[in-house]
């Protein structure tokens, strides 16, 4: 998650740069740029553990990758992989072997130097010790090995572009040997924060990492304050408890903000596409009209006002507009009543009932009623059940596929192969031709890939293998002095090393 | 004497004994699989399984329930699922702060229902009364976590003059704590305040009916002295009755409050526990709540007994 104004963050290091020379000269040493200067940020959702490599979920590398782990690559504002721990890197003609040129003054805060071999124990860590699922894009290395101190080489067993994105994630974050033996409690890594302390239930407290590497964050400390309640972390910031609403939960409630100058709000994108998933297993959803109706029978643009306040964007397909093979799929299928209600007369599910298994979060529960409305319009009848989540979703619809349709964000980044390219996953799509251009994307060199992407998002649009509902934004609200606040949300991470006053 | 306190001691025992199977048995038919939860989307059949053995999931029920319940005589909470933590210090922390806010809210509770239902009994049939009557009334119809709300909306973002939320340990900053204290127990003890009031008011109404307080106002004494010398005892026997089934409605609406002023007490603990099918932490925090409840009543029985001769010989 980066800045995606580029201009603000120069000129924030500007700032910071200029500051911290005449710090520099008045004060003898161990000075940064804010000084004892804090923070806090009010979040949802606190992490159960601080280890992601055995717990799932986003918010334990919200808080820690890029801040307290670092990756040898990363993603910047656009998208675009950038060097990090990894000064440039080097692709084989047969785009199997990778070769990292890795900084030489990094240190891990526990004193360890980082060094290539760290990187070597990392990558085959994932393979060994990691049980969360994501740890499957790390199959595809066959070998990792330490040239010298700052050289590392990694053999892939077949072409991945897919892989060195991933590198960009949790999977790619850097771990000390000595500084594994207590992940859940005891982070250990080379980034501008080191954890420092962790109040359950309430809050986790960042420090600046005096010793880091490269440019030294501006806070002193930051502290992650997490709230059940939407209304609860609004009143936080409300009162000066907070300073930054890191995600906003009830969009209709922005108005609050909105009219007060003592805030800022930012409104930018995340992966986070909303779907309207079909069983495509299930015999009603094997006609091709069927799936066709359903997502002209939506009003997309209705369902965002009514349903999330009108914020958000409307995509068409499972890309983002943060990913290069981006298009506006919006037109493939127009709302348009009456085809609908013909296109289901033809493919004979009018009049036919639809199982919708809404998991219990914010944006499903309102979201479904209207879908329900639409679709009953067009002539087919729809069952709404609630699931809790995650719990029940998890078992009932995700792992038993026991559903007709339901709805959820899918917020990993480039998810369109996880969720329509494997039959066995929820969606129960099965379509080679996809597969075919997924797997070429895969392996092809980079202009291949987008373009083989673009096709795949046509694809997928067309065949109406679910219906995109819309893509759900980044929302913050934030003290109006606070600078470098991330307006895209498209990475694991919360960068917090920008951030200053 | 002690035949009475025999028989509520085993009462007490065999209620905690049927509340842990109870505990387990509702634990066991939650729907979601914790091993699923902690793995996430994606994770494999295999992954799972292993997690589960892990868990110690696979094995028969009977074993897991005589290896909970023996940890718990141990006083062994075991490691949660999910944080890979011990249980025992997370519950007994969270507790503290739970503890701090009941029994503020008691409090509070008993500073505004005593008072208020006496007068409220003493002057049943004049308007002070009534009036007093009808705002009691509002207090029982208004659940813990709106009183909460519209605190928060009216002391701490309109006024500015108490925090809307958090939480810091007396030790660490008394001023603070205290401040933040006080729009949570008040938002609980409010609302207790409001119920236990009136079981005051008819307390006393029934003891001012009596006799003995006849006699007493025969004797001289203005109506507030005959009660305050002679009724006030006598009322107390069934309020500290109705005091110790309030609490479990007390920990219960600590469990909201502590939602809406993010406060980490025992209450935030469980819901967490429930979300992420952390079972284990679940069934002790739930256990803890049941011997919270169960230990309250077992020592009102017995103060019971203190506060009224007539039910030591009465068994």
């Amino acid at each position: 998650m980066k800045v995606s104004i580029r201009a603000v963050a120069v000129a924030a290091a500007a700032v910071l740069a200029l500051t911290a020379c005449s710090a520099g000269s008045s004060t003898s040493s161990g000075s940064s740029p804010g000084g004892e200067q804090k923070l806090s940020i009010g979040l949802v959702a606190e992490p159960a553990s601080l280890d992601f490599t055995t717990t799932d979920g986003a918010a334990i590398p919200q808080a820690l990758l890029g801040n307290v782990y670092e990756t040898l690559v990363k993603q910047d504002d656009s998208g675009k992989i950038v060097p990090s721990l990894a000064k440039s890197w080097k692709v084989s003609p047969d785009r199997k072997t990778y070769t990292f040129d890795l900084v030489d003054n990094a240190k891990f805060t526990n004193g360890k130097q980082f060094t290539a071999s760290d990187a070597v124990f990392s990558i085959n860590r994932v393979k060994t010790a990691w049980t969360i699922s994501l740890k499957s894009a790390m199959d595809v290395v066959s070998d990792a090995k330490a040239l010298s101190p700052t050289q590392l080489q990694v053999t892939l067993a077949k072409p991945s572009n897919d892989w060195l994105f991933r590198m960009t994630t949790r999977i790619g974050a850097m771990f000390s040997e000595s500084g594994v033996s207590a992940l859940a409690t005891d982070p250990v890594g080379t980034g501008p924060f080191k954890f420092s302390k962790w109040n359950r239930g309430d809050s986790i407290v960042l420090a600046r990492n005096d010793g880091y590497w490269s440019t030294k964050p501006f806070f002193q400390q930051i502290t992650l304050k997490y709230f059940k309640d939407a209304t609860a972390l609004n009143n936080a910031l409300l009162t000066n408890t907070i300073n930054v609403v890191g995600t906003v939960q009830a969009p209709e409630a922005l108005s609050q903000f909105t009219s007060n100058s003592k805030y800022q709000v930012i409104e930018g994108t995340t992966n986070g596409e909303v779907l309207l998933s079909f069983n495509n297993s299930r015999p009603v959803f094997k006609d091709l009209r069927t799936r066709q109706a359903i997502r002209m029978a939506i009003d997309h643009k209705a369902l965002l006002d009514t349903c999330w306040a009108g914020r958000g964007k409307l995509i068409g397909s499972m890309v983002p507009p943060t990913d290069p093979w981006y298009e506006d799929l919006t037109g493939v299928a127009p709302y348009d009543l009456a085809k609908a209600k013909s296109l289901l007369q033809a493919s004979g599910a009018a009049g036919k009932t639809l199982r919708l298994r809404l998991p219990t979060l914010p944006y499903a529960t309102s979201c479904g009623q209207v879908v329900k409305s639409d679709l009953e319009q067009a002539g087919l009848k729809v069952q709404i059940d609630q699931l809790e989540f995650p719990a029940a979703w998890l078992t009932t619809v995700f792992k038993n596929a026991d559903y007709d349709m339901s709805i959820i964000a899918h917020v990993e980044p480039r998810d369109l192969g996880a969720v329509f390219g494997n039959p066995k996953y929820y969606t129960r799509y099965d379509d080679p031709t996809l597969q075919a251009d997924l797997a070429a994307a895969d392996a092809g060199d980079e202009a291949t890939q987008v373009a083989d992407m673009k096709k795949a998002a046509r694809r997928l649009s067309e065949q109406a293998a679910g219906d995109w509902l819309f893509l759900l934004p980044n929302l913050m609200v934030a003290d109006k002095d606070i600078k470098g606040l991330p307006t895209n949300a498209i990475t694991e991470a919360f960068d917090l090393s920008q951030l200053s006053r | 004497m002690i035949l009475r306190l025999i028989e509520r001691t085993a009462v007490f025992l065999v209620s905690l004994a049927v509340s842990t199977v109870l505990v387990f048995a509702f634990m066991a038919i939650l729907p979601g699989d914790p091993a699923r939860v902690a793995l996430g989307v994606n994770a494999s059949d295999q992954a799972v399984a292993e997690l589960r053995r892990q868990f110690g999931l696979d094995r028969p029920l009977p074993t897991q329930y005589f290896d909970w319940v023996g940890g718990l005589l141990r006083g062994d909470l075991g490691t949660s699922y999910v944080s890979k933590v011990a249980i025992g210090p997370q519950v007994f922390d969270r507790l503290q702060v739970t503890l701090w806010l009941v029994v503020a809210g008691m409090i509070i509770a008993l500073l505004v229902a005593a008072p208020a239902g006496t007068v409220m009994a003493a002057r049943h049939r004049q308007v002070s009364g009534l009036a007093l009557s009808a705002v009691s009334q509002l207090g029982v119809a208004i659940p813990a976590f709106l009183a909460g709300i519209l605190l928060i909306v009216v002391f701490a973002v309109k006024l500015g003059w108490l925090p809307a939320n958090g939480w810091t340990p007396p030790a660490q900053d008394p001023a603070m704590f205290l401040k933040q204290l006080i729009l949570p127990a008040l938002s609980l003890g409010l609302v207790q305040g409001a119920v236990l009031t009136r079981y005051v008011r008819s307390a006393v109404l029934d003891v001012l009916r009596e006799d003995y307080l006849r006699t007493a106002r025969a004797k001289g004494l203005r109506p507030f002295q005959a009660l305050w010398k002679h009724g006030l005892r006598n009322a107390a026997v069934p309020v500290v009755t109705v005091l110790g089934l309030q609490l479990a409605t007390l920990l219960i609406g600590a469990v909201v409050v502590e939602r809406v002023f993010v406060i980490p007490g025992l209450g935030s603990l469980l819901l967490d526990g429930v979300s992420n099918r952390d079972l284990l932490l679940v069934q002790d925090v739930v256990m803890v709540l049941v011997l919270a409840v169960l230990l309250v009543n077992f020592l009102v029985d017995v103060l019971y007994v203190a506060l009224d001769p007539r039910l030591r010989t009465a068994s």
